[in-house]
């Protein structure tokens, strides 16, 4: 810094840090509009009646405004009257693919972190042949672009007849993740061993020590490594869609995509598109806001990695 | 280490030898449901790739062995060029755009807000799935019945055709993602700016340094490990870009949005032509594999210049 000390220089800066501080704010209120403008559209949308959307296309207000849109994706109303209201009839059931979205993400947090925590902590405190070997390989596969493991990985669930199952859907997350065992170890390297070793004393088990004493010490990690693994898979779209090629296992992206492709002559039926993408947006809000500070850190540390 | 401080006769050999055994087994133990999900998702199919990449494969015949063919081939492919180039054009349009916006979204919090409420609308967007974004912008920028169109028909502006236009379906699926990331992006400079001390601030505030000047000569430069890691770390993630273009635009209009991935899941999954896709797929890998090797030098060789 080679800035000459001017005491007038100094008083200009302060005058323009008003300029500044309104410039900020400008900014931030605009991107904030921008972020929440579209959702307010497509609650709107969700909540017009399709006979007057056409006409009602730039109004920021639903005209006649109605619930039926979202009653018809949840499958209340009959396919006749579904039909009538714009939809195509046939519709996705919304109602099955919120609960194959909350199983396949659960299923798969659990799992991924349990196993993952597991594996990290016999990475971090056990010895066992070939372990730094076996470590070095799992970062390797960091690396490994999604598009290279899917296709293969596609061929292995097709032969093992998993095809349109929870099982396929799950299969390749549910153990592991790289990111997750090296995550947890480098935490679980950082706990001193003095706090196991009283455990040790009284005979306990690894597991045990696992069990009672390092996972109840680590609720930070694992709160960080389930939000994201959350945020991911409930938002995951390519697997679950080569995977599950019935309604039995649509998960949410995928019941929206195959929903708005339902009507392939003229315009997708948007009022219903909507109503059915509005309820997909509501458990994320929820998340946030129970979680929000945590969600906030959670993903500013997936970055800073 | 302190173990062995805290008893002190040490113990017959046969005991260290059997508690040892013990140790290895437990060891492989606890590693063993992540080893078969490491062997079985991303070992196995990771090798088996590289195979079925050398071999002409429509997943009904055996497949048979064609040594480099396929990338011969891939390297003669118009469309894989094409793909190639549509991809790189995708990742120069969103990076910088991205980057920039994202870096004084985040001066911008440090200076005046730190409120939870808004950070959270800011990154609302990223939280969203790909496939519920680009549905939304679809229905916001439908040509007949968007509220976009509806808007700038309103401010006497002609109407445009966005997804549905060979010249602006690239921009618009960029413009999307941007969407989508701004917020988080910005998110990711602010928890780098919070590790600059504020004491260099202050020093450079006594000297009368404006906001401008600090930006330029203290924030920025210090930033720059956190750059090089966003930019590259996005840059890896755009070149994969998919969910967008498979619901926007399936590739389209006239293959202006075909980008690489797109274009090896057609390859796989439309034409059945496996060997063919996952050799893309590993030139694809290659690729990113050079951003990795970028990063890992930019970024590990000089963490932080405030040491």
């Amino acid at each position: 810094m080679t800035v000459q000390t001017q005491p007038t220089q100094a008083r200009k800066n302060r005058k323009s840090m008003a300029w500044e501080h309104f410039l900020a704010w400008f900014g931030i209120l605009l991107v904030i509009l921008l972020s929440i403008f579209p959702i307010w559209i497509v609650l709107k949308t969700a909540l017009s009646s399709s006979t007057t959307l056409f006409e009602s296309g730039g109004q920021l207000l639903p005209s006649e405004p109605t619930l039926d849109n979202f009653k018809r994706v949840l499958g209340m109303v009959t396919a006749e009257e579904a039909l009538k209201a714009g939809g195509s009839g046939q519709s996705v059931n919304f109602l099955k693919s919120i609960w194959n979205s909350v199983i396949f993400t659960g299923l798969i947090v659990i799992g991924q972190t349990f196993f993952s925590a597991l594996a990290a902590y016999a990475f971090a405190r056990l010895k066992f042949p070939f372990r730094d070997q076996i470590f070095t390989l799992f970062l390797t596969a960091m690396m490994i672009p999604g598009i290279v493991l899917f296709i293969p990985n596609f061929i292995t669930i097709k032969n093992l007849g998993w095809l349109n199952t929870m099982q396929g859907l799950v299969a390749p997350y549910i153990l592991m993740t790289p990111f997750a065992v090296f995550f947890l170890r480098q935490f679980f390297l950082s706990i001193p061993r003095e706090t196991e070793e009283a455990a040790v004393l009284d005979g306990a088990s690894p597991f045990m020590i696992f069990w009672k004493v390092v996972l109840p010490m680590s609720q930070g990690p694992l709160a960080t490594l389930g939000i994201l693994t959350t945020i991911g898979m409930w938002n995951e779209f390519f697997w679950p869609y080569l995977i599950g090629k019935d309604e039995s296992v649509y998960t949410l992206p995928v019941a929206l995509q195959q929903f708005q492709t339902q009507t392939p002559q003229g315009s997708p039926d948007w009022t219903g598109l909507m109503s059915g993408a509005f309820l997909s947006i509501i458990p994320v809000f929820i998340l946030l806001l129970i979680m929000g500070k945590r969600v906030i850190e959670s993903l500013a540390f997936s970055g800073g990695k | 280490m302190n173990t062995t401080e805290a008893t002190p006769e040490t113990p017959a050999r046969g005991t260290v030898n059997r508690s040892a055994r013990l140790e290895a087994l437990t060891g492989l133990a606890f590693i063993l449901p992540a080893l078969i999900g490491f062997v079985l998702f991303y070992m196995y199919p990771a090798l088996r790739g590289l195979w079925i990449s050398f071999t002409d494969w429509n997943m009904l015949r055996e497949p048979t062995f064609v040594g480099i063919e396929n990338y011969r081939q891939v390297f003669q492919d118009e469309k894989f060029w094409n793909a190639l180039w549509i991809t790189f054009k995708y990742v120069l349009l969103n990076i910088p755009i991205q980057t920039i916006l994202g870096i004084l979204l985040a001066v911008a919090m440090d200076r005046v807000v730190k409120s939870t409420v808004i950070r959270g609308l800011m990154i609302l967007p990223y939280l969203l799935s790909n496939v519920l974004v680009a549905l939304v912008f679809l229905w916001l920028l439908d040509p007949s019945l968007g509220i976009v169109n509806a808007g700038l028909q309103a401010l006497g502006l002609p109407k445009q055709d966005f997804f549905a236009s060979t010249d602006q379906a690239l921009p618009t699926v960029a413009f999307v993602n941007i969407w989508r990331h701004a917020g988080f992006t910005a998110l990711l400079f602010y928890a780098g700016l919070q590790s600059i001390p504020r004491s260099v601030y202050e020093a450079a505030k006594i000297d009368g340094a404006s906001e401008g000047q600090m930006f330029w000569r203290i924030t920025l430069p210090l930033l720059r490990p956190v750059t090089v890691f966003v930019v590259v770390t996005s840059i890896i993630g755009s070149f994969q870009i998919f969910d967008t273009v498979a619901v926007a635009t399936n590739g389209g209009p006239a293959d202006a949005t075909k980008v690489l991935v797109y274009y090896i899941y057609e390859n796989a999954f439309a034409f059945f032509k496996m060997g063919y896709a996952t050799a893309m797929s590993m030139i694809l890998f290659a690729i990113i594999l050079i951003f990795t090797v970028l990063q890992l030098k930019f970024f590990r060789a000089d963490q932080s210049d405030l040491a």
